[in-house]
């Protein structure tokens, strides 16, 4: 095994690009059902026998895939990710790592690196010894664990800080050598749990693109946890978007963004405006849609069954037009008013009362010769009916 | 060492130069500073810092003054007792003159009779002769009376020669060991007290000798308070580390209870706790009671677990563990638990992850709860003395002693001053060896 695991880093960093992407592919199409290389089967928890904090987890994971669980505070990411470590045990339900059921077996022979959100770097460790530690427990020979420890850190640009102690790093390099230790040892998996959560806005988009490099490089599978729907958004093959102990929804980046399924992850990621209304008429997926001041708009019905169903409709705000050239012939538009117009550089960002709301948010582009709004100027808006998706209110 | 992907790599490097940059004087340019108006900047800091100082001063002041007077000079005073007694020298003048000028060795003469004629005389009637015999009974025990007896004989008349009627009034007048002990206590500072002390005394010929086996105890007394002290330390350590674990990795509400229970000995007195552990340990307490009962022992075969050292452990283990545990407690709470979590997730079985990860972490409060257990115990004295019967006694209630039953406060001192002396030495070899500033009280 070891010999198996000290070829992998090599290996890997050395394989075509080509031959990688091929990989994740059929990686990822096998994951649409339940043999993917971790599984959680109807998998809950209860820490106190009253509640369940995680409810019924559905989820199949591809080798390879980076998968980012989303959601806010309290919903349960944590709690599942302790689960697949080994840290907490589920009150029902199976996991399965590359098949096998880890239920029982304990975190330290689960061969999973995890990246904690405070590093968890051994204060009492210099850098090396904190990455030659996982190698030591394993037994590995002095020879062997240096060569590892310092081909670690050279992925992660931290080579010249071997002897320095975690307390004499700051929180980029911390970050870095966290992420070291957590790969040095091969691990079939890397878990995260908001590890970018201490560092400054700057040095965190770096990070992200850095973590994302190395995943792609090492083709390790990785679970990331976080609330940041844009750090999800940028990382993540796959984003499965946790409320209230559930999937709320499982889908790609711009599936998630563009299509989302319920009100909740409209709400969640990105930006939107919703629009209350009940259900005119319904053909297909093309809806018309009443609103609260009796104006009618076009949109897609998502999880709609019946006409005169109540509907909370969302669209993005990049997406809503008051130029008549540019929405689509025959769609309805509803009136507007101007209530505020914010210069942001790039774009404009107007918020306007529309069917009776006060914060319909429309952007539009700074171009060349854009047309001015200004408050309190009465308007038209529409958009395309694919962008307006008629969602279950919840 | 900055790579372009590390921004935060120059940022240090950047710091480091700055705080070197400060120190020199003109700066890095080779430019004085000057403040707003023009003064020299350096003066003007040192001028700022100087007032900061000095209001600093003034409010630590009155603490300054308190520890002045209550520790530095109460203990300056007893160093001093330890190696200075004038009890013979200041009332005996011509005897520590005639010893003066006679070198060591020098059989006393008829003129050395008529010095101690002349000061005994002269004591007994400044009724200092009392003070004479203590000082010389010191090294030479059961003497006080031999002074006290010749002083009241020849406050009435002597006639020479003074050789024979000071040995018709007493015969050990010619005793060569007495003329050796008044020699020694011929000088006001001495060092026979801390001689003493190391079971040590000065023979007729000046050298440092071992007093006969039957008076040597202090050296054995240290000793066995070390070893005690050591034991207890230990014993604490092995009783707390676990309790101080629980009450940090525990929820809340039954933490806060264990809390209680550990700090409820702090809340009753010394002697009640004491008592208690006789009602439990004596012959026909409760713990042998019990035993008997149980058939585990025969009624015969009572233990004998206090009054002796037995009993000196047991208390003052109980006594002094909330001092392992607190700082213990302490230094625990401060561990992430993510650290353990961290090392079984890279493959530690939990025992590796104690030892390598979870118990370095706790170094820093188990040096000061041990520190703290190890000098209660050497300077521990009531205990001891209430359930230590004569094998668990310690230092300490032979200070105690000197005190307050042989009134020799010189011999209490010199042998508190070797105990504090003994106690600066480990700390300095514990700082040497751990480091005192890995200390953490709390
Ligand atoms: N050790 C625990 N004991 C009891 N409740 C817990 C514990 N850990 C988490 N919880 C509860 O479980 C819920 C989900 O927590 P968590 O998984 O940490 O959420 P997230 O990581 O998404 O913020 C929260 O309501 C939290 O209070
Ligand atoms: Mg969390």
């Amino acid at each position: 095994m070891r010999c198996k695991a000290s070829g992998r880093l090599h290996s890997l960093a050395a394989r075509s690009r080509d031959q990688e992407t091929t990989d994740r592919e059929t990686a990822l199409t096998a994951t649409a059902g339940t043999n993917g290389f971790v599984v959680f089967d109807h998998v809950q928890k209860s820490y106190d026998g009253q509640t369940l904090v995680v409810k019924d987890l559905n989820l199949s994971i591809g080798k390879g895939e980076f998968l980012t669980m989303l959601g806010p505070s309290g919903s349960g990411k944590t709690t599942c990710l302790m689960m697949l470590a080994g840290f907490e045990t589920a009150t029902h339900g199976e996991i399965r790592l590359d098949g096998q059921p880890i239920n029982q077996v304990p975190p330290h022979r689960r061969g999973i690196g995890m990246v904690f959100q405070n590093y968890a770097l051994f204060p009492h460790m210099t850098v090396g010894e904190n990455l030659s530690f996982p190698l030591e427990v394993r037994g590995m020979g002095r020879a062997e664990r240096e060569a590892r420890v310092v081909r670690a850190l050279d992925m992660v640009q931290m080579g010249a800080f071997k002897t320095r102690r975690p307390a004499q790093l700051s929180g980029g390099q911390q970050q870095r050598i966290a992420l070291a230790r957590a790969l040095v040892f091969d691990p079939k998996l890397v878990l995260m749990d908001e590890p970018l959560g201490a560092l400054d806005k700057q040095l965190r988009e770096h990070m992200q693109f850095e973590i994302k490099a190395l995943h792609e490089r090492l083709g390790i599978t990785v679970v990331y946890v976080t609330h940041d729907q844009g750090e999800a958004l940028t990382m993540s093959d796959r984003i499965a978007v946790f409320n209230d102990g559930r999937i709320q929804q499982l889908a790609t980046p711009s599936e998630l963004y563009e299509a989302p399924e319920n009100s909740f992850v409209a709400g969640f990621i990105g930006e939107n405006n919703a629009l209350h209304g009940t259900i005119e008429r319904l053909d297909g997926v093309a809806a018309l849609v009443r609103l609260g001041n009796g104006e009618l708009i076009d949109a897609t019905a998502v999880n709609i069954r019946d006409v005169g169903q109540s509907t909370l409709v969302s669209i993005r705000p990049e997406r809503v037009e008051f130029k008549p050239e540019l929405m689509p012939s025959g769609a309805h538009t509803v009136e507007a008013e101007v209530a505020e117009v914010i210069y942001m550089g790039d774009i404009f960002r107007a918020r306007m009362r529309v069917a009776g709301t006060n914060d319909f948010v429309m952007k539009y582009r700074n171009t060349l010769g854009q047309v001015r709004l200004s408050p309190g100027q009465k308007i038209r808006v529409g958009w395309h009916p694919q962008d307006a998706r008629a969602l279950d209110p919840v | 060492m900055a790579t372009p992907l590390d921004p935060h790599a120059a940022i240090v490097t950047h710091a480091a130069g700055q705080g070197a940059a400060a120190e020199a004087r003109p700066n890095a340019q080779g430019v004085l500073l000057t403040t707003a108006d023009g003064q020299p900047l350096a003066r003007a800091l040192t001028r700022s810092r100087r007032r900061a100082r000095r209001q600093a001063f003034l409010l630590v002041l009155p603490l300054l003054a308190f520890v002045l007077i209550t520790f530095v000079v109460p203990i300056g005073q007893m160093l001093q007792r330890s190696a200075k007694n004038p009890g013979f020298s200041d009332n005996m003048p011509q005897v520590s003159a005639w010893f003066d000028e006679n070198p060591r060795g020098a059989v006393p003469d008829e003129a050395a009779f008529a010095a101690l004629a002349a000061d005994m005389a002269a004591a007994a009637e400044a009724r200092t002769v009392g003070i004479v015999g203590t000082r010389i009974n010191y090294e030479l025990p059961g003497t006080r009376s031999l002074f006290t007896s010749t002083g009241r004989k020849v406050a009435r008349g002597i006639e020479p020669p003074h050789r024979e009627a000071l040995l018709e009034m007493d015969p050990r007048w010619a005793d060569e060991e007495l003329w050796t002990a008044m020699r020694n206590a011929s000088t006001p500072y001495t060092s026979s007290f801390y001689l003493a002390a190391l079971d040590r005394t000065r023979d007729s010929a000046g050298d440092v000798a071992r007093v006969p086996e039957n008076r040597q105890v202090y050296v054995m007394l240290f000793q066995r308070t070390l070893w005690l002290s050591l034991l207890i330390t230990g014993l604490t350590f092995v009783l707390g580390f676990p309790v101080a674990h629980l009450l940090a990795t525990l929820p809340m509400r039954r933490s806060n209870l264990l809390m209680i229970l550990v700090l409820l000995p702090f809340w009753t007195s010394l002697l009640v706790r004491t008592t208690a552990w006789i009602v439990l340990l004596q012959q026909q307490g409760v713990v042998n009671d019990a035993l008997v009962w149980l058939g585990l022992i025969g009624e015969q075969g009572r233990l004998q677990m206090i009054y002796n050292q037995t009993g000196t452990i047991i208390a003052m283990t109980h006594i002094l563990l909330p001092f392992m545990i607190l700082p213990l407690y302490s230094v625990m709470r401060t561990i992430n638990p993510s650290y353990v979590r961290a090392a079984r997730s890279l493959g530690a079985t939990s025992w590796t992850a104690f030892r390598r990860i979870y118990f370095p972490q706790t170094l820093p409060g188990l040096g000061a709860g041990a520190l703290l257990v190890f000098i209660l115990a050497v300077g521990y004295y009531i205990t001891p003395a209430l359930v230590g019967g004569s094998s668990g006694q310690l230092i300490s209630n032979m200070i105690a002693m000197h005190m307050t039953e042989t009134l020799n406060w010189s011999m209490a001192a010199a042998l508190a001053a070797l105990l504090l002396a003994g106690v600066l030495i480990l700390y300095w070899l514990y700082d040497r060896l751990v480091g005192i500033d890995n200390l953490k009280l709390g």
